[in-house]
C-alpha cells in the first residue's frame, strides 16, 4: 500500500476517533484592540504528541502559544488541558511551561540556580531539588558549567539551559517559542534531532511555534500551517508536503510549479485540465471537481522531469522549454526552464552519480514532464 | 601623517577628562589638605604657614615644619564633631531610605508605563529643576511651618486637633532631602528597570511565580544596580547637604555642613572647616568605591 511521504508511521492519534485529545483549542478568538491576531481557531493536540504551529510572521502562532502559557486570555472561546478549561488560570497555575525563544534566562543567576528556580519555588526539598537539577543537567549535557552566569556561555548552550529549566518541573505539556530560532544552521540541525529524541524518552507533549518550515517538517508529528489568525491545514508533514489542501500552503512548503487550467473531465480518479499554456494535464485526484470549473495542479520541482527527448505521454503533461538557468547545489541540481509564454518551471534532480555524460547545459531545447499522480489538484 | 594626528587625537581624548580631575578635583583637594595642617591665624590668609617663594628651597623646608595634624586630633578631642558626622550620616542614610522607598514605585510605574507617555513622565520627574532649588527649599517651609498649606489642610478636614510641629525638626530635613533628591533616585532605577527583558519576568511567573515573587526574585534583583547608583547619589550628596538642614531643620539638628560652614564663616578656622572636609571626604570614598565595584560586576554581566 501506498502511503504519503517515506515513512511509516506508528503513532497516528489523530487518526484514531477513540483516542482523545490532550488540548483541545475551541473556537479561540483574540483580538487586540480593532486586530484579530487568532480568528476562531479550533485544534486538538494529542499526549505525547509533537505539534507544531507554523507560519509567517504576524499570523498569530505566537499569540496561540501565549494563551495556552497563560500570558494571554481568549477573547472568546475555551482552551482545555487534560480535560480542564484553563480559562482564568494564571501562568503560574498551569501545568505548561514554556522555553522562549530570547531563553530569557536570569542573568544573575547561575545555570543551576536557573534551573532550580522553579522548583525553589514550588518549595521542593533541597536535596531532590539538588537531584533534579543535576538529573537535567545530564540531560542537556552541561553538567560542567553548573556554576556559569548565563553570559559565560555560548548561544547552543544557553539554549540547553532554557531547555532544562522549562523541563525541570516536569510539565506536562512543553511550548517551545521558535527554539532554535538563535543558532547558526549546523547546530540548529543537530538540536532539532535532540529535541526529538529529548521529546521521546520524556514522553512529552510538545507544541513548538516555528517560521522555519524544514524545522517543522523535521521534528513534529503534526503541523497546522496558520494564516491571518486562522489554521489552513493541519497534518502530518508527509500530508502537508504532498497533499497540501489549497495553493496557500503549497506554496509555503517548499518550491512549488503551479499550473492553472480549467477542469475538462474527470475518469476513474483522473482529472483532466485543459487551457494550460496549451498543453494538457492529466492528474490523479481524490476529488473530483465539476467540468468547466477553474482549478490549479501543483507540482513540486523534484517531481518534474528535464529531457532532451519527448517522453511517450507527450503532449499530456509535457511541455517543451528552453533551459534558462542552473543552479548545482551540490546534492542536487536545479533548473529554471523558461516556456514558449515567458514562465519559468522549476525543477531539481538528485545528483545520484558523481559524473554525467554530456549533461544538459544553459539555452538547450528540453522536455519537462511529469507523472500522473506526481501532483495535486487544487481547488482555485 | 593622518595615523600621527589619529594617535595624538585618541591621546588628547583620554588626557581631558584626567586634566580635568587634575585641575577640579586632585588640585583643590590638596590645597584644602594642606589648609587643614596649617594652624589658625589673624591674617589674610587666615592661616599659617604661607609660603613665601622668596625664602628658597630652605625657606619652604623651614615653613613645611610648621604642618601638623593638631587639627585632626582637635577634632576628635571635641565630641561635637563626631557626633555631626554621625547624624549627618544617619540622617542621610534615613532620607536615602526613604528616597528609595517612594522613588522605586514611580519608577516601576514609569518603566511599565506605554512607550508613548514614558518621555513625558520623564519630563514630569526632571521638571523642578527648572526652579531654583533655594527657592524649592523655602517652598517647604511655607508648606511645614505651624500655620503652613499642611496644617491648614489637617486642621481643616480635623485629622489633627492642633497644628503638627515639622518645621525645623529631623522631620523637615527628611522630607526637604527626599523632594530635593527624588529624580536622582527615580532616574536611575527607572533606567535600570525599562532597558529590562520583560520576558524575564513572564519566565518567572512560567516556572510558578506568583507576580508578586518574580518581582522579588527577578525584577528587583536585576534593578540592584539602578538602586545602589540612586542610593549613592542621595547618600553622598545628603551627608554633606547645609541649605536643608539650615533652612528646614532646628537648631539642635547637627550635621556637618552646617558645622563646616559656622566653622569657616562663624569662627573664620579655615584649617579646623578643612580637616572637617578632609574627614568628609575620607568617609564618602568608602561608598563610591563600593559603587565602582558594583557597577563593574554590573557590567560584567553583560545585560
Amino acid at each position: 500500500m501506498k502511503s504519503l511521504g517515506s515513512i511509516r508511521r506508528s503513532f497516528a492519534p489523530w487518526a484514531d476517533p477513540a483516542s482523545k485529545p490532550f488540548i483541545s483549542v475551541k473556537n479561540v478568538t483574540k483580538k487586540f484592540g480593532d486586530f484579530i491576531a487568532v480568528d476562531d481557531l479550533s485544534l486538538d493536540i494529542y499526549p505525547r504528541e509533537f505539534f507544531a504551529l507554523l507560519g509567517a510572521s504576524g499570523c498569530g502562532k505566537s499569540t496561540l502559544l501565549r494563551m495556552l502559557a497563560g500570558f494571554e486570555q481568549p477573547t472568546s472561546g475555551e482552551i482545555i488541558l487534560d480535560g480542564q478549561s484553563l480559562a482564568g488560570i494564571p501562568p503560574y497555575r498551569r501545568p505548561v511551561n514554556m522555553m522562549f525563544q530570547s531563553y530569557a534566562l536570569f542573568p544573575h543567576m547561575t545555570v543551576e540556580n536557573n534551573i532550580a528556580f522553579g522548583l525553589k519555588q514550588d518549595g521542593m526539598p533541597k536535596a531532590d531539588i539538588a537531584a533534579r537539577v543535576a538529573q537535567m543537567l545530564k540531560l542537556v549535557k552541561l553538567e560542567k558549567f553548573s556554576q556559569r552566569k548565563p553570559h559565560q556561555l555560548s548561544g547552543g548552550q544557553r539554549q540547553r539551559v532554557a531547555l532544562a529549566r522549562s523541563l525541570a518541573k516536569r510539565p506536562k505539556v512543553l511550548l517551545l517559542d521558535e527554539p532554535l530560532g538563535a543558532l547558526d544552521k549546523k547546530l540548529r540541525e543537530e538540536t532539532q534531532f535532540e529535541l526529538m529524541d529529548l521529546q521521546q524518552e520524556l514522553g512529552l507533549t510538545f507544541v513548538v511555534v516555528t517560521h522555519d518550515q524544514e524545522e517543522a517538517m523535521t521534528m513534529a508529528d503534526r503541523i497546522a500551517v496558520m494564516s491571518h489568525g486562522k489554521v489552513i491545514q493541519v497534518a502530518t508533514p508527509a500530508e502537508i508536503y504532498e497533499a497540501p489542501n489549497s495553493r496557500f500552503v503549497a506554496d509555503f512548503i517548499g518550491d512549488v510549479n503551479i499550473f492553472e487550467g480549467a477542469v475538462a473531465g474527470a475518469e476513474g480518479g483522473y482529472v483532466r485540465l485543459e487551457g494550460i499554456n496549451g498543453f494538457p494535464i492529466r492528474m490523479a485526484s481524490p476529488e473530483t471537481p465539476a467540468t468547466g470549473v477553474k482549478s490549479a495542479v501543483a507540482v513540486r520541482p523534484e517531481k518534474i522531469r528535464v529531457g532532451r527527448q519527448p517522453p511517450a505521454h507527450a503532449p499530456v503533461n509535457a511541455i517543451q522549454g528552453e533551459i534558462w538557468d542552473i543552479g548545482y547545489l551540490g546534492d542536487m541540481t536545479v533548473f529554471h526552464v523558461r516556456l514558449k509564454d515567458g514562465r519559468v518551471i522549476k525543477a531539481s534532480s538528485l545528483n545520484a552519480v558523481r559524473a554525467v555524460e554530456d549533461p544538459l547545459g544553459y539555452d538547450q531545447e528540453v522536455w519537462i514532464s511529469f507523472g500522473e499522480d506526481a501532483g495535486v489538484v487544487l481547488k482555485d | 601623517m593622518a595615523r600621527v594626528a589619529s594617535a595624538l587625537f585618541s591621546r588628547l581624548v583620554i588626557i581631558i577628562p584626567y586634566a580635568w580631575l587634575l585641575f577640579f578635583f586632585l588640585i583643590p583637594f590638596f590645597i584644602v589638605f594642606r589648609i587643614s595642617l596649617s594652624q589658625t591665624a589673624v591674617a589674610m590668609p587666615p592661616y599659617t604657614p604661607v609660603f613665601d617663594l622668596l625664602g628658597g628651597v630652605s625657606g619652604i623646608i623651614e615653613k613645611a615644619r610648621e604642618f601638623s595634624f593638631d587639627n585632626y586630633v582637635w577634632l576628635t578631642e571635641d565630641v561635637l564633631y563626631f557626633n555631626a558626622y554621625v547624624s549627618s550620616v544617619m540622617i542621610a542614610a534615613v532620607s536615602t531610605f526613604l528616597t528609595l522607598l517612594i522613588a522605586y514605585p514611580v519608577a516601576y510605574g514609569m518603566a511599565k508605563a506605554p512607550k508613548t507617555i514614558r518621555p513625558t513622565l520623564l519630563m514630569l520627574v526632571i521638571l523642578p529643576f527648572w526652579t531654583s532649588f533655594l527657592i524649592r527649599v523655602y517652598a517647604w517651609i511655607a508648606i511645614l511651618k505651624p500655620e503652613g498649606l499642611l496644617n491648614q489642610f489637617l486642621l481643616s478636614i480635623g485629622v489633627i486637633g492642633q497644628p503638627l510641629i515639622i518645621l525645623n525638626t529631623n522631620w523637615a530635613i527628611y522630607i526637604g532631602i527626599v523632594y530635593s533628591y527624588l529624580p536622582f533616585m527615580v532616574l536611575p532605577i527607572y533606567s535600570s528597570l525599562e532597558k529590562m527583558d520583560h520576558t524575564l519576568t513572564e519566565a518567572a511567573l512560567d516556572l510558578g511565580c506568583t507576580p508578586f515573587s518574580a518581582f522579588w526574585r527577578v525584577t528587583f534583583p536585576l534593578s540592584l544596580a539602578g538602586v545602589v547608583a540612586g542610593c549613592l547619589l542621595v547618600f553622598i550628596p545628603a551627608v554633606g547637604e547645609f541649605v536643608i538642614p539650615d533652612l528646614l531643620g532646628g537648631s539642635e539638628t547637627l550635621m556637618i555642613g552646617k558645622t563646616l560652614w559656622n566653622e569657616f564663616n562663624a569662627n573664620r578656622d579655615w584649617p579646623v572647616s578643612s580637616a572637617v572636609a578632609t574627614i568628609l571626604l575620607l568617609i564618602l570614598v568608602l561608598p563610591i568605591v563600593y559603587f565602582q565595584n558594583a557597577q563593574a560586576k554590573a557590567d560584567g554581566e553583560g545585560r
